[in-house]
This record gives C-alpha cells, structure tokens and sequence, in this order.
C-alpha cells in the first residue's frame, strides 16, 4: 500500500512537473512562431496602409511592391490584388506579382481567364471577412514541396464618404523555419511537436505521408477516436490544453500539450509519451521496493537477534525459576552479558534468588527456635496446669461439700487460675483468680500469687487477711507492675458459712436451691499486687444445705460472638438457673457449651476458668455473729 | 498432388494461346472521366484493373480527367471515345447540336447539396434570404437557382472557389458542396454534422441525377457492341467495387498518386460509400444504369426554364440503353 501510495503521489507530481514543461515548452515554442508570423504581417500591412492613404502610379506602385520583397528576405512574393476595373477602368485583372525565384526576384502580372483570382481563398476571404488572414498552409505552385502561407490584407479607399473596398495585399512567406521549429521539439525519446492549421490539417508532424494531406479529424474518423475529434475541435477552436492522447506515430499514450497561434489560428501540440516520462519514477519505485525489501530483511534479522539475545536469558531464566520453585536455591543463573534491562532483570534475579535463600534460612532458624519456644511453653502449659488441682472429686471422703473447676487458657499458658484445700478438717479454701496479661509472665507471676496465698492460708483464717498478706507481699519485687483480680473464700464445712474476700474479682454467683441466683454482695476490693498497704475486708454469706457458689474470670462473660456481643452475666445466670439441681461436673460443663455455642468458633481471646463449690452437710454455728465482722 | 498440377501446367499451355488470341481480337477504345482521379470514378479504374474491359474484348485507354481536361471537350473532339458527363450537360450538349447519347445514367441521384451551419441560424430554405450563399459556376448552379425560385429566395451570391475555407471562416453562410466530397471536408475540418444544415436538392424536387457514360452517335453506330461492352465492364466494375472496398480504394489512392494528386484514403473511402448510396440508392429499384423518363423531364425542363436550353432533345435519341435491345 506504502508502495502504490508512493507511486501514485510521485506520479501525481510528475504529471503537474510535465504539465508545467509541456506548457513552457509549448508557449515558448509558439512565442517563437507567434513572433515571428507577426513580424511578417507588419509589411503587407504598412503596404495596405499605405495604399489608403497615398496616391501613387503605377511605376510608383510596383517600384514599392519590387523593394517589399527585396528588403524582406522573409518574404518569398507580394503582389497587390485590386477588384477589377478599380485599378485601371480598361482591365479586368490588376494584380502586380513578384516573387523570389532562383535568387532573383521576378516580376509576373496575375489574372487571367484561368487565373480569376477574386475567386481564391486568399483574395475572396480577407474581402468577404473585411479583415486580414492567413491562408491555410499550402505547397508552392512550382511543386517545389516549398510549405507556404499567404498572409492577405484587404484594402479600402474613401469614395464619396464611404470605405470602398480596393483590393488585397498579400505576402507569401516561407513556413519552412516553421517547420525547423516544430520538428526540432524532441521529447524524451519519441515525443513530438506537431502544427495543425485552422481547418486542423496537419501541417508538421513526423508521419510525412500525413503532413497536408490529412486533417486531425481525419485521423480521428480512421481511429473511430471521438475523444481524439474533440481534442481536435477545441484545438481549432483556439483553446489551451493538457490532456490525455494516443500517440499517432506509436499508439503509446501520451500526455499532450496545446496551444494556438493566435495570429494564424493555427494549433501547436507537444507530445510527451507517458512511459518516458514515468520511467524515472517506475525505476525510482523499482529501487524504493527493493530497498524496502532489503531493508525489512535486515530489518528481521536484527529483530531476531536481539530476540534471540533477550529471551535466551529470558529462557534460562524460566528454566532456573522452575528449578527455584522446586526449592533448589543453589543452582547456578546465567550471567548477564550485558546491561540493558534483561541484565538488570537478571541481577534482580539473582539477588532475589539470594535474598530468598537468606530468608530460607532465617525462616528454617526462627521455625526451630519457635519450635522450641513451644516446646517450652507446652512445658510451662503443663507445669500450670500441674500446679492447678485437677482431680474430681478432689475430697472423696467428705460428703458435706462438692468442688468442681475448669479452666481452658486463651493460649498455651494463661493467667487465670484457681485452687481450694483444706486448712483444716473443718475449714475449705478456695481461690479463683486472673493475673493482668497472659502468657509465660501471666503465668510466673499466676504461679507466685497461687502460691503465696497457699502459704498464707495454711495460717491465717480470714480471707480478708490472706489478700492483705498477699498483697503487700506481692507488692514488692513487681518490678513489672503486675497485679491480679482475686477471690478468696473459706467454707466452714459443718455450718455452710463462707467467709469470703473480693480483689477487684467478678463476684461470684450463689445459687440457691429455690432456683435464686444473685451475686455475691460482699465488697469488691482493691486488684491485688498494686497497693502496698491496701487492707482487704472480709465478708461472710451463709450457704444452705444444696446452695453453690459459682466462681468464674471475665474470661467467661466477655466472651464475645462474631457479632462482637459480650456474652454477659445475665446470660451466665440465666444458664446456671437453668442448670439448678444438677451436679457440680454438669453445671460447669452446661455452662461452658453454652459459651462455645454463643461464641460459635470466634477465637477465644481470654482464659475462660470456672469453679463450683456446693455445700451439701448440715448448717452447723460455729461463729457467732459478732466474730464475723471484721479483725 | 501430381495429377493436379500435371492438369495445371495442361490447363496454362492450352489457355496461353487462347488469352493472346483473345488480345488479337481487342477493340481500342478510350475513355475519360470529368474530374481527377478518385473514387467518384472507382468503378471504372477497378474494371480497367481487374481487366474486366478486356474480358468484354475491350483494349481501353484511360485518359486523367481534371479542371483544365475537361471531358465534354475530349468526347466532342474525339480525343476520347467515352466519357462521364452530368446530365445537364449531357442535355445541354446535345439541345446544342452535339451528337451526344447517354448509355448509362450511373448515378441517380444529385449529390449537390447546399449547407449551412446552425450557428449563422439558418435551419430552413426560407432562413437563407437575404444571406450569402457560395455557388459554383455552370451547371452547378441550376438546381441552387432554381431551389431560390422554388423558396422565392433572394439571396446574395458569392462564387466559391474549389475550396471550402470561405465558408468555415464564415465568409459565406450558404456554401456548395458535393456530398462525397465538400461535405465530408467540411467534416473533417472539425464541424460535427449536428451543428449543420444540409439542403440535399433531390430532397427538395430537384434531383439531377449526375455521372453518365457518354459516348457520340457515330461512335456508337459504327460498333454498338463495343458501346455496349464498355458500359457493361463499367457497371461491373462498380459492382465489384462496393463489394470490395478495401482493394478499391487501394486501386483509386494508386491512380491518384499517379497522377499526382494528394490522395487521402479516408477521403476517398468516405466518397466510395456516398457511391454507392448515389448508384444504387436504397429505394431504388431499376437495375444501374437507366435514366428516368421523369428525371431526365426534370433537369431539361429546368434547363429550359433557366434558357440554357431552347427545345429539349427526345429522350429516346438521347438515352441509349444497350440491354433494352438484349431483352428485345
């Protein structure tokens, strides 16, 4: 497409360049003739001129008529025509003749009974048209083969205020230079000039058998070229034009050029063969293919090359990334070769492939240190829950009271925690508790606190004491500022009575066998582990032979669903309501499927622990009620 | 193949006496048109090359017609023993005492015809009053004169010389031309035949039929067959030459160039066909030859009427059709 596109827009050009040419060519050429017809038509008209304005006789008259064609080397006879009877009253004919002949100029009188001449073109036309005129071109009477053209000026003279017609001045000149002109136009190699006269006979053109024999119209009939007739038309008609043309010569199509010769009203043509003058522009086109094609080839092969050299590392690369993904992180990456941006990819590569293998590495490193920290906290797991009682019914022996705990870490190690045993054969200790924090520390400081109180119960009877102790103990070394929530009972085994100190911990629930369940009432203290001289009170609550107290850490009302609602006290009583009557075991596990049915798999964010004490024996008063105020 | 020829060179050595034999027994005759060379005479030139004179028993001379030959003056004076005449002057000859007789109306139809062109706005015969209107000299003015009179047109004549260059420059807005010959110049001189009017005479009741064999009286009596004959070889040639074009018109561009006239075969191809339509016109159907009782009524009554001529000659002495006799 490149191609014709290119073909066609030079063609374009070329045919506008060779429409100028032909134009310059033609104008100039018909300039020349022009200049040169005009030249010659100034005699015979200054001669016609004359004879209107001056009187003259007849020996004045041909002495002037000898001298025109002596002085006018152009000009091959003139002879001044008169109508008859107007030169001389006595003769017919008057019509003075010279003529160049064989070097000399000859004198002949012209008219005769064979020899009308009013009756001949170049007489009869300039009279009837009242203007002068070139003839059609014509040969030589002596059959020289000499090409002529008459040029006939009619003359007037005023008779009685009127412009009487006289006669005619003629020049007859030579168109042999005309010739010269015409067919010295060469074009390329077969473009040709031709002449046609006004009646469109050819006058010059290279077909000899054509020249004053045949008309363009002529031609055209033999052609059956209707187009090649009008071409014709306008050409006599004295119009200009370029336009499409079969060669007459060869047939070969041509572009032709034309334009008249005013003065004569002839038509001069310039042929310019279409072949010639596109031959530089099909060559030119040839070699734009051909460099086009080469180039394109040079083209591919570059393209391939630098292909080759980018997706051949492209390819290693694939090849070492299947090895990678394999885990292979020691096999060998191409080398770059070069810079550009399949270099710096590979360097890229390589780096990853490095800093993968580092990270491997790390990973492979953290994995087994983590592997070891949860060993360890697996261990630290079970030594917290070692250290949690954890056998039910822990005193079979004792009918008189039931204890049941549960405790489920948020993580491997939690913080909550609870413990119960006997200070003495009367009296139970229990303590439920949730350290701030979770994990390992959570646990330690757990561990301290469970045991502290454990060693101040042993020897102290009021909760509230044992809290104090604790605290105060606990206060110092807690370079971490740690603290813990805490609840702390004693039950009095034969009477049922509790008495019971709160460190900032969830009261516990007391369910009654009347199916009431109500919070403990007692004072919520201070958290345990924050103030050093904090003093804890203690309170006291009376159980009834079937009344539990149900202990339990935040972990259990602030469970939370997936749509984050807390799963709250008043839910948790409601269960615990709905599970009067029941053992100690079922309760807490009615309990905790509740909350695993509330929560329904969100993750568990804290240590979930509960503990149940039932007081089963008979009321029995050991204190009275003054003791158990405060000490 | 052996036999064939052996019967051919038989056939040659047997015929070769029999053709000189034959050239023995020719008649010398000669014969002379009433213009130059072309094809408004191809008949004759193609029966004088095909031989078809000499087949009828004839040696004929041919003479060159032209302007300054004319054939009535060959024929009267006895420098030719047949030629073509009009026959208006055919007519005119004879009414003045010339022993002249027609032995065969050729052409039956005028081809003289009157054009103008559209553009000087003259489309009817009335539309040339007052105009000027070329016109040739002689006979080639009955029949524009009497169509002026037909018309009752007074127009202003101008003579025409052979060529047709005053009237395609507008010196005259009537001009004269023949159909096979001016009409088509004026054609090829680049004006399309829309953009004419055409005034055909015979069109207009004023058929002249043209071209006839003209032979004298004395000629004739003193050998009939001969008379016969030339007419005979002539219509023949004709024949011949509508049904070969092509080898006519070469056999007519070689008689011109003999005679050194400027020979365009396009020209003369165009003048053939326009024979052909003025020979054997499409309506007509008497055979080549036969003057009309009626045309030859018309053209002496206008010559007669234009006082060319004083009585008109008897048909029957002028017209001497050889083939009436035959069928006798």
């Amino acid at each position: 497409m490149r191609f014709s596109f290119h073909y066609h827009f030079s063609r374009k050009i070329i045919e506008k360049n060779v429409e100028i040419n032909a134009q310059n060519l033609v104008l100039s050429k018909a300039n020349k003739i022009e200049t040169v017809l005009s030249s010659t038509q100034k005699v015979p008209e200054n001669l016609a001129c004359f004879l209107e304005n001056a009187s003259y006789t007849k020996e004045e008259l041909l002495h002037l008529l000898r001298k025109v064609v002596e002085n006018n080397p152009e000009i091959y006879g003139s002879t001044i025509a008169f109508e008859p009877y107007r030169f001389d009253e006595k003769s017919l004919y008057f019509a003075p003749y010279f003529c160049r002949s064989n070097g000399k100029i000859e004198f002949t009188l012209l008219g005769s009974e064979t020899y009308r001449y009013f009756y001949l073109d170049w007489y009869q036309i300039p009279k009837e048209l009242n203007r002068p005129q070139w003839s059609e071109p014509y040969y030589d009477e002596g059959g020289g083969k000499i090409l002529m053209a008459t040029y006939s000026v009619p003359f007037y003279k005023e008779v009685a205020g009127k412009r009487q017609f006289m006669g005619i001045v003629t020049a007859d000149v030579s168109l042999e230079w005309l010739r010269n002109i015409v067919s010295s136009i060469k074009v390329l190699q077969t473009g040709y000039g031709f002449l046609i006269s006004r009646n469109g006979t050819l006058v010059t053109h290279p077909l000899k058998e054509l020249i004053m024999n045949e008309t363009i119209f002529g031609v055209a009939e033999v052609r059956g070229d209707a187009n090649l007739r009008e071409i014709g038309r306008k050409m006599i008609r004295g119009e200009s034009g370029f336009v499409p043309f079969r060669s007459i010569v060869s047939e070969k199509p041509c572009w032709m050029y034309y334009t008249p010769i005013r003065s004569s009203g002839w038509s001069l043509a310039v042929l310019f063969p279409q072949d010639e003058f596109m031959a530089d522009i099909k060559r030119l086109n040839r070699i734009v293919i051909i460099l086009g094609i080469v180039g394109l080839s040079l083209l591919c092969v570059a393209v391939a090359f630098l292909a080759r050299s980018i997706i051949n590392p492209l390819r290693a690369m694939a090849r070492a990334t299947e090895v990678i993904a394999r885990g292979n992180l020691d096999i060998e990456l191409p080398h770059a070769k070069s810079s550009d941006e399949v270099g710096k990819l590979l360097e890229a590569f390589r780096y990853m492939k490095g800093s993968l293998k580092d990270y491997i590495q790390r990973l492979t490193e953290t994995t087994a240190s983590k592997e070891r920290i949860e060993s360890e906290l697996k261990i630290a797991h079970d030594i917290q829950m070692s250290i949690l009682p954890k056998t039910f019914p822990p005193f079979p022996d004792r009918e008189e009271f039931d204890i049941y705990a549960f405790i489920l870490p948020a993580r491997e190690v939690g913080g909550d925690f609870y413990d119960f045993f006997l200070i003495d054969k009367d009296h139970l200790c229990f303590v439920i508790g949730d350290v701030s924090g979770k994990g390992v520390p959570a646990s330690l400081f757990m561990a301290v606190t469970k045991t502290l109180i454990k060693a101040t119960a042993s020897k102290l009877i009021a909760p509230g004491e044992i809290l104090t102790e604790v605290n105060r103990e606990l206060y110092q070394g807690n370079e971490s500022c740690m603290f813990a929530t805490i609840f702390c009972g004693v039950l009095d085994t034969r009477t049922g009575e509790v008495l019971y100190a709160n460190g900032g911990h969830n009261p516990p629930l007391v369910v009654r066998t009347d199916n009431e369940v109500s919070l403990v009432a007692g004072k919520r203290g201070l958290v345990v582990g924050v103030m050093e001289d904090f003093v804890y009170e203690t309170d006291r609550l009376k159980l009834q032979s079937g009344d539990a107290l149900f202990m339990y850490t935040d972990g259990v009302t602030e469970a939370v669903n997936e749509r984050e609602e807390l799963f709250s006290e008043g839910r948790l009583k409601t269960k615990i309501s709905s599970l009067q009557g029941k053992p100690v075991q079922e309760i807490i596990s009615g309990v905790r499927e509740e909350i695993v049915c509330f929560s329904n798999n969100v993750l568990q964010s804290d240590d979930i622990t509960m503990m149940i004490l039932q007081f089963k024996g008979e009321n029995r008063k050991l204190w009275s009620d003054e003791e158990t105020t405060k000490e | 193949m052996l036999r064939m020829g052996l019967s051919l060179v038989f056939v040659l050595l047997v015929w070769a006496p029999a053709v000189e034999a034959m050239q023995n027994t020719l008649k010398k005759a000669s014969f002379i048109p009433q213009w130059n060379p072309q094809a408004q005479f191809a008949g004759y030139y193609v029966a004088y090359e095909k031989g078809f004179y000499k087949k009828h028993g004839i040696d004929l001379t041919l003479l060159q017609g032209g302007p300054d030959r004319p054939s009535s003056a060959f024929l009267i004076q006895g420098k030719a023993d047949f030629a073509t005449l009009w026959l208006s002057t055919g007519i005119r000859l004879r009414a003045s005492g010339q022993r002249i007789i027609n032995m065969g109306q050729v052409m039956q139809r005028s081809a003289l015809m009157l054009i103008a062109k559209k553009s000087r706005h003259i489309k009817k015969p009335q539309d040339m009053k007052g105009k000027k209107v070329g016109l040739w000299g002689d006979d080639f003015q009955i029949q524009p004169k009497a169509f002026f009179k037909k018309y009752n047109l007074d127009v202003k004549v101008i003579p025409q010389s052979s060529s047709v260059n005053l009237f395609l420059r507008d010196g005259v807005d009537v001009a004269s031309a023949m159909w096979y010959n001016e009409y088509h110049t004026i054609l090829n001189s680049g004006l399309n035949p829309d953009e004419l009017t055409t005034f055909f005479f015979h069109e207009h009741g004023l058929n002249f039929p043209e071209d006839g064999i003209y032979t004298l009286e004395e000629t004739f009596k003193r050998d009939p067959s001969l008379s016969c004959a030339f007419v005979k070889a002539s219509i023949e040639g004709w024949l011949y030459a509508f049904s070969h074009p092509e080898e006519t018109l070469d056999i007519v561009l070689r008689f011109m160039l003999g005679a050194k006239i400027p020979a365009n075969r396009t020209h003369q191809k165009w003048m053939l066909n326009r024979m052909k339509d003025l020979i054997t016109p499409p309506d007509h159907r008497s055979p080549i030859g036969i003057l009309q009782p009626s045309d030859y009524q018309r053209v002496a009554h206008e010559l007669k009427e234009n006082g060319l001529i004083k009585e008109t000659p008897n048909y029957e002495s002028f017209f001497v059709w050889c083939e009436k006799d035959v069928e006798k």
